[in-house]
């Protein structure tokens, strides 16, 4: 089960309480969690990557195990304690905005 | 009895307003989306009860809310488990794809900058909701960067009229300081095919067959800061009003200028009168009266705030030229705050009443015409849209 924890705004838009868990079947990859998530929450599409592009929206971060992988290729291996349950992928909001 | 419900966007979450006919007591819900920018609400004159909401955000991009029961709960239309025919789900209300298929949209590749060169149109967020006039399903979406969106199913899908950007003038269209959106639609109720719209910096456009081909209807404007003053497009239009019983006849706030054309556009001819300023972004027209018109002038473009630090509305009721102030109950002293385009609005009901809101956060209403006007709330985020509906 993968765990993923996603901002406060988008818990609200689609209505959830705390962090989210997904069954992703092959290969745990960012590209197959964010599909489970858009796919069990269909308003969560567009809002975290671009709808046609699939690119991460500018001012949002993907963080496991304390590294940043935001920059890393979508179809990427997750760290092992994403794809096993024990640690968290975090999409986190920039603070920026003043 | 009557009622009327005022919808309020504001940068920080939706609020809506309900009064009876008295228009004294009002009840404030909200806010909806807290957090969250909320550029546009309108409802469906065919079904008051089905509201739509433009809901944006820096860091999330579109959302696209709808209500059927007033207000009271909302929805993403289309954000349910619903799956597409493909399996795939839905979620697809917020998803705004330009036109470019090889019979509409193949010439429409790019528009001007502010630094003069080329830039790809880009979807940013929607400014402005326009529900059909006759169908709670329809719906048309003015968009940054400019383009118009139409959906027929409730908001759940949009597809581009693209006739707009490809009639010819797009490449020449550049941003306004806001950016370059689209902000004002406009349906004429004895013509289904016939459509205004108004972009920043571009101008003002006309349909007569449905949003298939469109034509610039900016004769008659002047914009300083334009090379060729009279440019056919440029015109940094502000907002334009029309009377659901004169379609022909049409006000528009610009830039500088407040103007008039009795001809659907084909011609414009300066309004502004004796106006302390004929700088702003609002403009309206009584629900009665279609040659009472409604204006909040800003000291100009560089300050964003109304002259001598005295917020007055001002009406003609000669259709332009000759204004009075309205200030029973408006501060007329240290008040600082911009009235945007979308933040004025004006019910139906026998003595109509008037309404708008301030980036500081308030939102005014006059029952009597703009006699007197008294704040309904004075302490919210900036206004960004203020509509109002009346209701039976």
């Amino acid at each position: 089960m993968i765990r993923v924890v996603v901002p406060p705004h988008l818990r609200t838009l689609a209505h959830l309480d705390g962090e989210v868990q997904l069954e992703v079947e092959g290969r745990v990859t960012l590209r197959a969690v964010l599909d489970a998530l858009e796919a069990r929450y269909p308003m969560l599409r567009g809002t975290i990557r671009d709808h046609v592009t699939q690119e991460r929206r500018p001012f949002l971060r993907f963080f496991a195990c304390e590294e940043d992988l935001s920059h890393e290729s979508p179809d990427a291996l997750l760290p092992e304690p994403v794809a096993s349950g024990h640690e968290p992928l975090l999409i986190i909001g920039a603070i920026a905005g003043g | 009895m009557s009622k009327v419900r005022v919808l309020a966007g504001t940068r920080k979450g939706a609020f809506i307003l309900e009064s009876d006919g008295k228009r004294q007591n009002w009840t404030v819900s909200g806010p909806f989306f807290a957090g969250w920018e909320i550029y546009h609400m309108k409802g469906s004159p065919a079904d008051p009860n089905r509201i739509f909401a433009s809901q944006t955000s820096g860091w999330f991009g579109q959302v696209i809310q709808r209500s059927s029961d007033g207000g009271k709960t909302w929805e993403t239309p289309g954000g349910g488990p619903e799956k597409s025919p493909q399996g795939w789900p839905m979620g697809e209300s917020n998803k705004f794809v330009y036109d470019t298929s090889p019979e509409t949209g193949a010439p429409l590749t790019t528009h001007q900058f502010y630094d003069g060169t080329q830039k790809p149109w880009v979807f940013k967020r929607v400014w402005h909701l326009e529900p059909s006039l006759s169908d709670p399903d329809t719906v048309y979406a003015g968009i940054e960067d400019a383009a118009i969106f139409r959906s027929t199913d409730g908001a759940r899908s949009w597809q581009e009229l693209a006739g707009l950007r490809g009639h010819g003038t797009g490449p020449e269209w550049q941003p306004g300081a806001g950016g370059m959106c689209l902000h004002t639609i406009i349906l004429d109720p004895g013509d289904p095919g016939r459509m205004y719209i108004a972009i920043s910096a571009a101008g003002a456009f006309r349909t007569d067959d449905g949003g298939k081909s469109w034509k610039p209807i900016n004769r008659g404007l002047r914009s300083q800061f334009l090379p060729d003053q009279d440019s056919e497009i440029g015109h940094c239009v502000h907002h334009v009003a029309m009377h659901p019983e004169r379609p022909g006849v049409l006000f528009m706030q610009k830039h500088w200028d407040v103007l008039r054309s009795d001809n659907a556009g084909d011609q414009w001819h300066d309004v502004s009168g004796n106006l302390p300023s004929d700088f702003g972004f609002v403009i309206d027209v009584h629900a009665h009266e279609p040659e009472t018109i409604y204006v909040v002038p800003i000291k100009s473009d560089g300050e964003h705030y109304p002259p001598e630090g005295k917020l007055r509305v001002y009406r003609s009721r000669t259709g332009g030229n000759e204004w009075e102030a309205l200030t029973n109950g408006l501060p007329q002293s240290n008040c600082y705050v911009n009235v945007l385009r979308d933040a004025m609005s004006i019910d139906s009901l026998e003595e109509c009443g008037i309404y708008f809101g301030t980036t500081g956060g308030q939102v005014y209403c006059s029952p009597d015409a703009g006699e007197s006007w008294s704040p309904i709330v004075r302490d919210l985020p900036p206004v960004l849209s203020v509509e109002v509906q009346t209701l039976a």
